[in-house]
């Protein structure tokens, strides 16, 4: 099998870097889907408030889905569900498998990775205590409530306060839940001031702010959950100890890109992100493979995987059909004080688009500072931000006329000052 | 006289609004750094409203559950009768986006609508 551009991924990003590919001139596309059906985990994500940039109206999330899948199918863009990738090579050659065509490869001049992300597991935070049933991620919850069908409990404790989790304490206390208390390790929630008021307040479900899972007990099914407080080193304090009876634990407690295929295919990653490092035209390190959405980076907002992704997706086109171009000059973006990363890591003066989009995170709560960026020791741009936190993504604009001014320089950094 | 205290959910700043209110009026708001934060937290003093999401039932469908919400908002102390109100709801196969899955939820004027299509089976 054949096709100009293979696309890991049919949800919000794989739909709209199809979309965008599409409309730059490549026919020949294929959407793979591990899943019954395109939209990715939008489908499980009922509650409103998607959409606002994009299409101004706040729309729930197998709404925001639809208007996509619509566009891919009037399109007549091709996708394969119920089909799992299973290997990438470096020449994009790309090795899937389902049940009606077995296993097959793809010869494929372009790749687009949009596998997006998971939910950190128990195992990978390492709770004390006994295994039994009644421990489920936010996100499996909100699959079996919402699309499954069932409840996977009555009394429950949230570790975490991502917003998966906020946003399942409302919905299983609306299916008849009693949800006791949410726990938060850190000193500020990692979810959006909006869930924590139309979620938690909403319900008088308590958050604990600086506090952690300390016990699981029961041995067929969760019986009780002990929480407690923990210091500035996030050590529990003993003493503090909350207990409660209940029969189910959620966690919400972060999402990692799902990068096994970039790994084997040999995709770069970066140790902040756990995604692949890309240039300004969110390809790899791979000529011909770009990634988009939250297997590049784990997004606040969907909006901004829809247009990072259509970037991609037009960068993939102009790819398969102008080839790379010419060796051009590459500046690093640094990350520095108070700036975790950013995507993109490269950019590329002559040859990028007029305007690029840097999208980054904050390591803390910053209030009353600004995002500066400079070219060279050259300071740019001062924007100052009321507050900025690690839950949200922030933005910085690069002109490349403004880039052009400046030929010398060799690195572009991006850093939070006082205001 | 009464205070009443909300968090703005306007921005990422989260200012803490004081209210006071004499005789269920709005006298005073306090906490906001912007007018969107007087603005909200008088509206959530005098007419609470959110849009309620749920999953109903499906009949003969290729997924189990169809997601729905209120068309518009309600007032926020209907929630939980909205909630209930869906409990019992199933919809036949197909479903598509936009049906009403029930109509004038809890006399409210407002009709719950499928946010998804579902094929049948």
């Amino acid at each position: 099998m054949k096709y100009d551009l293979v696309i890991v991924g049919g949800g919000p990003a794989g739909l709209a870097a199809a979309i965008a590919a599409k409309d730059n001139g490549i026919d020949s596309i294929l959407i793979i889907e591990r899943d019954r059906e395109l939209g990715g985990i939008l489908n499980q994500c009922i509650h409103n408030g998607f959409g606002l940039h994009t299409f101004k109206e706040e729309l729930t999330g197998p709404e925001y889905a639809s208007r996509f899948i619509s566009q891919v199918k009037e399109r007549g863009i091709e996708y394969k569900l119920n089909t799992m990738v299973m290997d990438i090579a470096n020449d994009k050659t790309v090795t899937a498998m389902n049940s009606e065509d077995g296993m097959f490869t793809i010869e494929a001049k372009a790749v687009v990775l949009a596998m997006g992300c998971r939910e950190r597991s128990r195992g990978a935070l390492n709770i004390p205590g006994y295994r039994p049933a009644g421990i489920f991620s936010a996100g499996t919850a909100q699959r079996l409530v919402n699309i499954e069908g069932y409840m996977p409990g009555r009394r429950v404790v949230i570790l975490g306060s991502g917003d998966i989790g906020l946003i399942m304490a409302r919905r299983m206390t609306l299916e008849g839940a009693k949800v006791l208390a949410v726990a938060e390790l850190m000193p500020y929630s990692g979810g959006l001031k909006r869930n924590i008021v139309q979620c938690l307040d909403d319900f008088d479900i308590p958050l604990y702010l600086s506090h952690t899972v300390v016990d699981i007990e029961g041995k067929e099914r969760v019986e009780g959950i002990t929480i407690a407080e923990v210091g500035p080193d996030r050590k529990p304090i003993p003493g503090s100890e909350i207990h409660y009876d209940c029969d189910t634990l959620l966690l919400s407690c972060g999402l990692l890109p799902e990068n096994e295929l970039s790994k084997t295919a040999g995709v770069e990653l970066s140790p902040i992100t756990s995604g692949p490092i890309v240039n300004d035209s969110l390809e790899t390190n791979i000529e011909g493979v770009f990634a988009c959405g939250n297997v590049l980076h784990v997004h606040d907002l969907v909006d901004f995987v829809s247009q990072e992704a259509t970037n991609a997706g037009k960068n993939a086109a102009k790819y398969i059909l102008e080839g790379h171009p010419a060796a051009a000059k590459e500046l690093e973006i640094l990350p520095v004080d108070g700036v975790r990363y950013t995507v993109p890591r490269y950019i590329r003066p002559e040859v990028m688009d007029d305007t690029l989009t840097v999208r980054f995170r904050v390591g803390q709560v910053f209030k009353n500072c600004a995002i500066a960026t400079y070219f060279g020791d050259q300071l740019i741009s001062k924007r100052k931000r009321p507050v900025m936190a690690p839950g949200e993504m922030e933005q910085v604009i690069l002109k490349k006329s403004q880039l052009a001014e400046y030929p010398d320089i060799t690195n572009i950094t991006i850093k939070i000052e006082e205001a | 006289m009464e205070t009443r205290e909300f968090t703005c959910i306007g921005c990422p700043l989260g200012c803490s609004l004081k209210v006071t209110l004499n005789n269920g009026e709005v006298t005073e708001v306090t906490g906001n750094t912007c007018p969107n934060g007087d603005k909200y937290a008088r509206k959530e003093c005098t007419n609470p409203t959110r849009i309620v999401t749920s999953s109903v039932r499906v009949k003969g469908g290729k997924i189990a559950m169809v997601s729905c919400k209120t068309k518009e908002d309600i007032p926020k102390r209907l929630i939980f009768d909205v909630a209930h109100a869906l409990e019992n709801v199933v919809m036949d196969a197909p479903v598509a986006i936009g049906d009403v899955v029930l109509s004038n939820v809890c006399e409210t004027g407002v009709d719950v609508i499928a946010t998804k299509s579902v094929e049948a089976r």
